[in-house]
């Protein structure tokens, strides 16, 4: 609960949130465009390149003059869109972006006539409940703009992207539980209070890394960021699901995309790196805080446009591989794990006992179907599913050899047996 | 070259490493990379060291130009004031570079030299007036320097090159003729140095043979034979 509301509502009260409102959102599209300049800067510097550095000081007003340019574009609307959905398409991505940033506390708790404020725009009860909740609202965005767009490569990369994203969010959510369970709460601010005073206490050591590591690369697939930039195909769908749009609309996409970038490192902070927690100092003690969530947001920043310079795209069956085999069911074990190391050692180890029985059943499972599907008279070559080889020359290219393969073909139940 | 092992971090270390490397870009309006030896630029006429003009009328440069970009005209030269050494002049010289392959077939075919290419590439105009080089602005001036025009973007020294395809000498390969020079001198620089070829007899300053890896010393590393430590 927020405790800004302890006391009653008055007019202080409502002009405090009128204030941390209007800073918190100024912020978020200030830094969304020094985010955008930092990530271009960055990228050209692991690429021996200079990157931007016309407009402004070391190129830092080129955002602003990008967004000059986009806003006095023309406003295409394909004849074949549909017109309500896809006007609306942009700010179903954009404003869940920016009302997910409400829940991150990026400060510490000051006083400010009398009344207690918590340094971050709002502190629901369901906390972290809210980030999941507009994160699956964003897909809507994605997914409408593509539909809406009227034109058939836009809807591929809307349904790439939706499917990514939907498939990533089980995991992610699996592994914000873990982190509710060690803290006793949905509210970020306990979260972050759960983790306070020493690194040692931060999530992302008391949790094992794991979940962690989990949480990060499901939220970079949630971005659509590299190297889970499936819903971009410059060779074969442009854009992804924005192709048709042009103007302020794309450049509302864009927003959202380098906004959702900002504030994912700001969540992964909040969750497993104690958020605003550090050492401070006695003077100005507000800021130090600030400071040092900044400092932490700033690194994971970093290190997103240092993943997309050094990692190669995933081809899209390795990302539901690396979704639904790899991290749903390692993120489901863990959050077990963690469950039963809250509750008693007892149940730690039968847990842990219980998923190492589970992984071996489901192991000698996957065993199984790969030597059913590399069994003879089978088609498919052995191994993965979409692995393409040169099948072997044929001894003999009679009737008979194609005859038989025919027949394996009409009738693939027989062929394991 | 040093070897990267990309295994899973070895992109990771690959692309950190990469911020200390210097950069490699060439802020183009700002500063220019050296030109190749044998680039085709606009054409310049030249004139002999005395002052007459080498150009004799005689049109085979317009007749051998594939693009059909050279207009010429020859006159009788005036027996009192004669401006070529030869029977005629070119009385009109235009080129057209809305047209002009820069193929450099007229600087073969001319027998006396008397067009040549420089290096000099960097022009636009605003109309097709502007397009068609006469005379006036192909010919050397009194120093034998190429005029330069307003809407030509010249640095210092770019004047002093003239493509090198005019300099190659050793024809067919054939070493022993390779640095002797076959060309006559030209108005404010005598006889030009031949193309820096197999031998040791070159004069790259002359011809403004420099390697680009020679210029842009500052920009590469020293293990691949640069300046940046």
């Amino acid at each position: 609960m927020d405790q800004l509301f302890a006391h009653g509502v008055g007019l202080a009260v409502i002009l405090i949130v009128v204030v941390k409102v209007v800073v918190g959102f100024a912020a978020l599209l200030g830094s969304v465009t020094m985010m955008i300049w930092f990530e271009r800067k960055v990228i050209s510097d692991m690429q021996n390149r200079i990157g931007p550095n016309r407009a402004g000081p070391f190129g830092t007003l080129q955002t602003l003059a990008d967004g000059i340019k986009l806003f006095f574009k023309e406003d295409l609307i394909p004849a074949r869109a549909d017109r309500f959905v896809f006007r609306l398409a942009p700010f179903l991505a954009l404003v869940p972006a920016l009302l997910i940033f409400t829940v991150v506390p990026i400060g510490g708790v000051v006083t400010i006539a009398h009344h207690t404020v918590e340094l971050q725009v709002a502190d629901p009860p369901i906390g972290i409940l809210v980030v999941l909740a507009f994160s699956s609202i964003a897909v809507y965005g994605t997914m409408l703009a593509g539909w809406s767009s009227g034109s058939k490569y836009p809807l591929l990369g809307s349904v790439r992207a939706s499917a990514q994203m939907i498939s990533y969010e089980a995991a992610m959510g699996l592994t914000v539980v873990t982190v509710i369970l060690e803290a006793h709460s949905l509210s970020t601010r306990a979260i972050v209070d759960s983790q306070a005073t020493a690194w040692w206490h931060w999530n992302v050591l008391r949790l094992g890394v794991v979940p962690f590591v989990i949480f990060f690369i499901a939220a970079t697939a949630e971005l659509n960021r590299p190297p889970f930039d499936l819903a971009e195909g410059e060779s074969e769908l442009g854009g992804g699901f924005h192709p048709e749009y042009s103007s302020i609309r794309f450049a509302l996409f864009y927003m959202a995309e380098f906004g959702n970038t900002i504030t994912y490192s700001a969540i992964v902070v909040t969750l497993f790196f104690g958020g605003p927690d550090g050492p401070g100092f006695h003077f100005v003690h507000w800021l130090w805080p600030i400071l040092w969530f900044l400092g932490k947001t700033g690194a994971f920043l970093y290190v997103q446009v240092w993943i997309r310079a050094a990692l190669p795209r995933l081809r899209y069956d390795q990302l539901m591989d690396l979704g639904w085999k790899w991290l749903i069911p390692l993120s489901l074990a863990w959050m077990l794990v963690v469950a039963g190391a809250i509750e008693s050692l007892g149940w730690l180890f039968g847990i842990i006992g219980g998923c190492a029985l589970l992984a071996l059943v489901l192991w000698r499972a996957v065993v199984v179907s790969r030597e059913r599907r590399s069994a003879r008279g089978s088609l498919l070559p052995p191994g993965r599913p979409f692995r393409v080889e040169a099948l072997p020359p044929r001894a003999d290219a009679g009737s008979s050899a194609s005859a038989s393969d025919l027949r394996s073909l009409e009738s693939p139940g027989k062929v394991g047996g | 070259m040093a070897k990267y092992n990309l295994g899973f971090f070895g992109g990771f270390v690959l692309t950190l490493k990469q911020v200390l490397e210097p950069r490699v870009t060439t802020e183009y309006p700002k500063e220019k990379r050296p030109k190749p030896p044998r680039l085709h630029g606009r054409h310049v006429l030249n004139r002999y060291e005395d002052g007459m003009e080498k150009c004799i009328g005689c049109e085979l440069c317009a007749a051998v130009c594939p693009a059909d970009c050279i207009y010429v005209r020859g006159l009788d030269n005036p027996p009192d004031h004669p401006v070529s050494p030869g029977e005629r002049y070119g009385y009109v010289y235009e080129i057209n570079y809305l047209r002009c392959i820069h193929c450099d077939l007229c600087v073969e075919a001319c027998p006396t030299e008397a067009i040549t290419e420089s290096k000099m590439f960097e022009f636009s105009f605003t109309s097709r007036a502007d397009a068609v080089y006469t005379k006036r602005e192909l010919l050397v001036d009194d120093d034998g320097r190429p005029q330069q025009l307003p809407w030509e973007d010249w640095r210092e020294g770019d004047d002093e090159h003239t493509s090198g395809w005019m300099r190659a000498t050793s024809p067919s390969g054939a070493k022993e003729y390779e640095g002797s020079v076959q060309w006559s001198a030209e108005l404010g620089y005598g006889v030009r140095a031949p193309e820096g070829g197999q031998s040791d007899r070159r004069d790259d300053e002359a011809t403004g043979n420099i390697s680009i890896r020679e210029v842009q010393r500052d920009k590469i590393p020293v293990r691949y034979g640069g300046r940046v430590r």
